[in-house]
């Protein structure tokens, strides 16, 4: 949690910030680690079984509801590159996080096919595996921005809810093949092993095209708030469905109409209607720097740097504005530019001084376009929910500090 | 990354295993009939030059008993699949209602520190999509489209302290009884396998097919 008063040190202090404008650091004072003054002159420490960030980077999630049914959020504004390290991994849980013995652990596969059958995580793990580094977002990501408008509002609180790791684990499709699932069949449930007993009714097309389950991340084994030993992935799909603590997948040829997909992760739409099984995550994007709180200590060029994706594919275009969405300009896209992955854009701007409002809007490879508010509110209607992917805003004041804001002013 | 137990299936996955010969077409022995490409996990331009083709099957895992099916399948669907034997009514319910529910969901079931579950407001027309404030008054009387889902939550995770603690019996009288509260059965109600799944929802037929499909439209 940014606090109110780093904000005010930071301002007092604009030129000694400067190196450091945007990112969380170690606030001067008695509480700033000892380092000694000649480092050359001093020997450093010996190697350790485990490594650790400096302490003078104190990262962490924002924990938003300490609850077993709560979450906690991506320091988007903290992090460079495409990687969200796995410690730092956003959390939604429906029942807190379970506790599972690997050795003990089961993955039951049965209903519409021909071997019902158990695999250990041994089993699971001697399949040819795959990795992919793809994105994992929460559907109501992005919510918080819509309903509880506070312009000092951090990327973490406003997308803090998306996280990018390289998967690793056997495709569900040769899964499939091992159990002979029957050609009638047409949706599974996905069920975890955490208090809730999660449940998602999923399409048996998204098993045999590019569904995971996965047992590692970031090159080791999951971590337990992302479903430790094993769970679904569903490249691009919202996070819910991607059940944590796989223990069970039925097979059937209709869908089972959980709790998660009727009563929650619906969305309520103008003609008195509601849509159902919205799993893909539209393209969307956010500016990670400069945004709340940082601040911009002098005029002069800075880099606006952020991320976009899309669950339909790779992302093609990101445009930045920073006079309001008056005018574009096309960003860089770092590479490796992937499908259904967080992408990195950066655009060098030549700040002047003046009130500045930046933006950026992604384009994916299906021509769709970020939409601005307005439109998604036209098409879904004002109680609309979960998969808000419009355009986000931050304002640049003259004095260099950064807002959010929805929209222009 | 290899565990011991691993080493148990290797015997079971020879055979199969041996069949397929490095880069060689699939030979005869392999069984056929899989509804997949070989290839299902779009790996193949990689893979192409030193994996070997696919096997039909690995023969990793063993087969599940009937025993371990009955115990894990818990999941109940709209046309009443997988209830179990059972009854509950109303009354029992009310009892059961305020000894596990009431602390979390309120005495009258209309919202605690968790969900509110009962309600009919707005009764006409779900304007749900019309209006922020109606976010948090979505109930099982206004919004949920199956009976059954009731069931199934219940039994799977309810109460949150204690979950998956309720027997049959227990959970179709909560359902019973947060029906009744909800205007949508009668007082008399008994609620069993074959009374559940018949009871309509009003916001049964609200749902519809997500219709976004990416390209330039926003819906």
């Amino acid at each position: 949690m940014i606090r109110r008063r780093d904000l005010l040190l930071r301002a007092a202090s604009l030129s000694s910030a400067a190196l450091l404008a945007g990112r969380r650091t170690v606030e001067a004072g008695p509480r700033r680690p000892p380092v000694p003054d000649d480092p050359t002159k001093v020997l450093g420490a010996p190697p350790s079984e485990l490594g650790h960030r400096s302490p003078f980077e104190p990262l962490g999630r924002r924990v938003k509801r300490r609850l077993p049914s709560g979450e906690s959020e991506t320091p988007l504004q903290d992090l460079r590159g495409i990687i969200t390290p796995s410690d730092l991994h956003f959390e939604r849980h429906h029942a807190g996080v379970p506790a599972i013995d690997p050795e003990r652990y089961r993955l039951l596969v049965h209903g519409m096919v021909e071997r019902p059958t158990v695999f250990t995580l041994a089993d699971l793990e001697r399949f040819p595996s795959r990795s992919q580094i793809c994105f994992i977002e929460c559907s109501g990501n992005g919510g918080p921005g819509y309903r509880e408008i506070s312009t000092e509002s951090t990327p973490q609180q406003v997308d803090g809810l998306t996280s990018t790791s390289n998967w690793t684990g056997v495709p569900l499709a040769i899964l499939f093949r091992e159990v002979g699932v029957k050609p009638a069949a047409t949706w599974f449930l996905a069920e975890g092993q955490d208090a809730a007993v999660m449940t998602r009714s999923i399409p048996v097309s998204k098993g045999w095209d590019d569904a995971m389950i996965a047992y590692a991340q970031n090159g080791e084994a999951l971590r337990p708030e992302q479903g430790y030993p094993a769970r679904l992935l569903l490249p691009g799909w919202e996070g819910n469905t991607q059940v944590k603590w796989l223990r069970r997948i039925e097979v059937a040829d209709r869908p089972f109409m959980t709790k998660e997909e009727t009563s929650k992760y619906t969305d309520p739409l103008p003609d008195c209607t509601a849509r159902m099984f919205s799993f893909e995550m539209d393209a969307k994007s956010i500016i990670t720097f400069p945004a709340y709180p940082a601040v911009l200590p002098q005029r002069g060029w800075w880099e606006i740097a952020g991320l976009a994706w899309s669950g339909r594919g790779r992302i093609t275009a990101v445009d930045v504005s920073t006079d309001g969405g008056r005018s574009w300009a096309r960003a860089d896209l770092d590479e490796p530019v992937l499908p259904k992955c967080h992408t990195r854009f950066r655009y060098l701007w030549n700040w002047k001084g003046a009130e500045s409002v930046l933006m950026s809007r992604a384009t994916d490879e299906t021509g769709y376009v970020q939409p601005t508010l307005e439109q998604l509110v036209a098409v879904r209607g004002a109680g609309t929910n979960y998969h808000l992917n419009n355009i986000r805003s931050w304002k640049v004041h003259r004095d260099g500090r950064v807002f959010f804001g929805l929209a222009p002013s | 990354m290899m565990r011991p137990a691993a080493a148990l299936v290797v015997a079971a996955s020879v055979l199969t295993l041996a069949c397929a010969g490095g880069g060689e077409p699939p030979s005869e022995g392999r069984s056929s009939g899989s509804p997949a490409p070989a290839r299902p996990f779009g790996a193949a331009e990689h893979a192409r030059s030193a994996s070997e083709a696919l096997p039909s099957r690995f023969g990793f895992g063993r087969a599940a008993t009937d025993a371990e099916v009955k115990t894990w399948d818990i999941d109940v669907m709209p046309d009443g699949t997988g209830l179990p034997p059972g009854r509950g009514t109303v009354a029992e319910g009310a009892v059961i209602y305020a000894a596990q529910c009431a602390v979390c969901h309120g005495p009258d079931g209309r919202g605690a520190e968790y969900d509110s579950l009962v309600g009919r407001d707005p009764d006409q027309g779900f304007p749900f999509g019309k209006d922020p404030a109606l976010l948090e008054k979505r109930t099982i009387g206004n919004y949920w489209p199956y009976a059954t889902t009731l069931y199934d939550y219940i039994y799977r995770a309810m109460p949150q302290a204690v979950p998956g603690s309720l027997t049959p019996d227990e959970v179709y009288s909560l359902v019973a009884y947060l029906l009744f509260l909800n205007r949508i059965v009668p007082e008399n109600a008994v609620m069993t396998a074959q009374t559940l799944p018949r009871v309509e929802m009003p916001a049964r037929h609200r749902f519809v097919e997500d219709n976004r499909r990416g390209g330039p439209e926003i819906r």
